[in-house]
């Protein structure tokens, strides 16, 4: 099951968030849990037309994911996947 | 009369007490965020604050205790299939002598909340919130849950039904120049208003395309731009395509209505079905962002103006209040109490306001300044602040 890391500015508006195993095939499958495990959490990280969020990143290992769209990148049980906000939009 | 402030700021959440005949600041809240509108619903005492955070995207956030705590909010967003018309903007390697392009779409998704709005005491627990890219939204349970207003985002005026297909009729809505800063170009409710003697009937104002009216609480809406003069068209008097910096009312005379345009200061005495140009550039009252009225006389309203389009900042390096009494027809200037030398400051549409006789402003340089005699003379109450988005008495 991949394991998921966030940015510690998220902590700000979900205090329980912690690193930890999320169940998923893809990026959006992942962020979907997070989002019933976390009501509201994934609307800090898409849009309501589910594309990722202009100045938001998320990494499978180190890798930024190529479909910003759809969030259609495959992860692995082994992977890791970090949430992290960009340097931009400060 | 109020006793309290409240100020939206572009990092963070102020309030203002009066103490005495001190204006106090309490320390900000939601620190760090860009807070683009910030006021009190009067009803029931809660506190509003529209969060645009960067990196987050665009939440509400209301405190039931006077500040003290704040939740936030994730309900308002744009539904599945709402689409707008995209702006197009030339690019520097376009053939201007290309073939008519293609109407292109995209997918909305809530940027920003400009404004929030009440209804009134016959409409408990309802609140609007004008947004970019254009949809008015409408809570009617105090904001647990919001809707997007299907008739206006459906206008005739906008494309017509976009849910249902493409575009059936031209698109007349322009981009805000206020959207720029997020990287788009697209329309912005920035006014909303809610007639106090029935709730149904809400005006609103759009950048760019004009003032539109409803009277059966959001189920039909009418343009309302009837005199209104946009001097960067062909034809001045056009139906749509005008840019209402601020479009506000006087609670106690419900139809005379005011607005700071793009082109001018406007004036209307019938409900906003007509709008007579009051500006008077000789004093230099025609160009800036916000406009407040008197609670009870119509007649009366303040501009904080700026010098020009192009160059949009304080005239001449003098801050002044302009104040009219006679609906527009004469002017008064009042400089006391602001700086005179050297100061910059621009006042956003959203910075201005007005409550029993006091008036209040707040600038993109961080200074606050309040005046207790119906703006004649003012003193600065802030300074060193962010810079301020919006300025309501709570």
């Amino acid at each position: 099951m991949p394991i998921v890391a966030f940015t510690r500015h998220l902590q700000r508006f979900f205090p329980s968030l912690a690193e930890g195993h999320v169940p998923g095939a893809t990026v959006r499958e992942v962020i979907d849990e997070l989002e019933r495990r976390h009501p509201g959490l994934a609307s800090y990280i898409v849009d309501e037309t589910g594309r990722l969020r202009r100045h938001v990143n998320v990494f499978v290992g180190d890798e930024p994911i190529a479909d910003r769209v759809h969030l259609g990148d495959a992860v692995g049980p082994g992977d890791k996947i970090s949430i992290l906000q960009a340097l931009s939009g400060g | 009369m109020s006793d309290q402030i409240l100020l939206g700021t572009r990092k963070g959440t102020i309030v203002l007490d009066r103490k005495g005949a001190r204006w106090t600041p309490r320390p900000i809240a939601h620190a760090g965020m860009s807070i683009s509108f910030a006021a009190r619903d009067p009803r029931d005492g809660t506190i509003w604050a529209a969060m645009d955070h960067a990196h987050w995207g665009p939440k509400l956030s209301r405190s039931k205790d006077g500040g003290t705590t704040w939740e936030n909010m994730t309900q308002l967003a744009y539904p599945p299939g709402a689409r707008f018309v995209e702006q197009h903007l030339p690019t520097p390697d376009e053939d201007p002598d290309a073939s008519d392009r293609p109407t292109t779409y995209k997918n909305a998704a809530l940027l920003k909340v400009w404004v929030l709005a009440f209804g009134g005491e016959d409409d408990p627990g309802t609140i609007h919130a004008g947004t970019l890219p254009g949809g008015l939204f409408t809570s009617r349970d105090g904001g647990d849950t919001w809707e997007l207003n299907r008739p206006l985002w459906n206008h005739e005026s906008r494309g017509g039904d976009l849910f249902a297909g493409n575009a059936t009729t031209r698109n007349q809505w322009g981009g805000t120049p206020a959207a720029m800063s997020y990287g788009e170009f697209v329309p912005g409710i920035h006014s909303v208003v809610v007639d106090p003697r029935d709730s149904k009937r809400i005006l609103v104002g759009v950048s760019s395309a004009g003032v539109l009216e409803t009277r059966d609480g959001g189920l039909t809406w009418q343009g309302r731009n009837r005199g209104m003069l946009n001097d960067y068209l062909p034809n001045p008097e056009a139906e749509w395509g005008h840019d209402p910096h601020f479009v506000t009312h006087c609670p106690g005379e419900p139809d005379r209505f005011w607005q700071q345009n793009h082109c001018g200061v406007f004036t209307s005495e019938d409900g906003a079905q007509t709008w007579e140009k009051v500006s008077r550039p000789e004093v230099a009252v025609h160009f800036g962002f916000p406009i407040a009225v008197d609670d009870r006389d119509g007649r009366t309203a303040w501009v904080v103006p700026a010098k020009a389009d192009d160059q949009r900042m304080s005239v001449d390096g003098g801050l002044f209040v302009a104040r009219t009494r006679d609906g527009g027809a004469g002017w008064e200037i009042f400089r006391e109490g602001l700086p005179q030398q050297h100061a910059y400051d621009v006042v956003y549409r959203h910075a201005l306001d007005a409550r029993g006789g006091r008036v209040c402003f707040g600038s993109t340089t961080g200074n606050v300044y309040v005046s207790e005699d119906r703006g004649e003379t003012w003193r600065c109450i802030g300074n060193n602040l962010p810079p301020i988005h919006s300025v309501r008495f709570a």
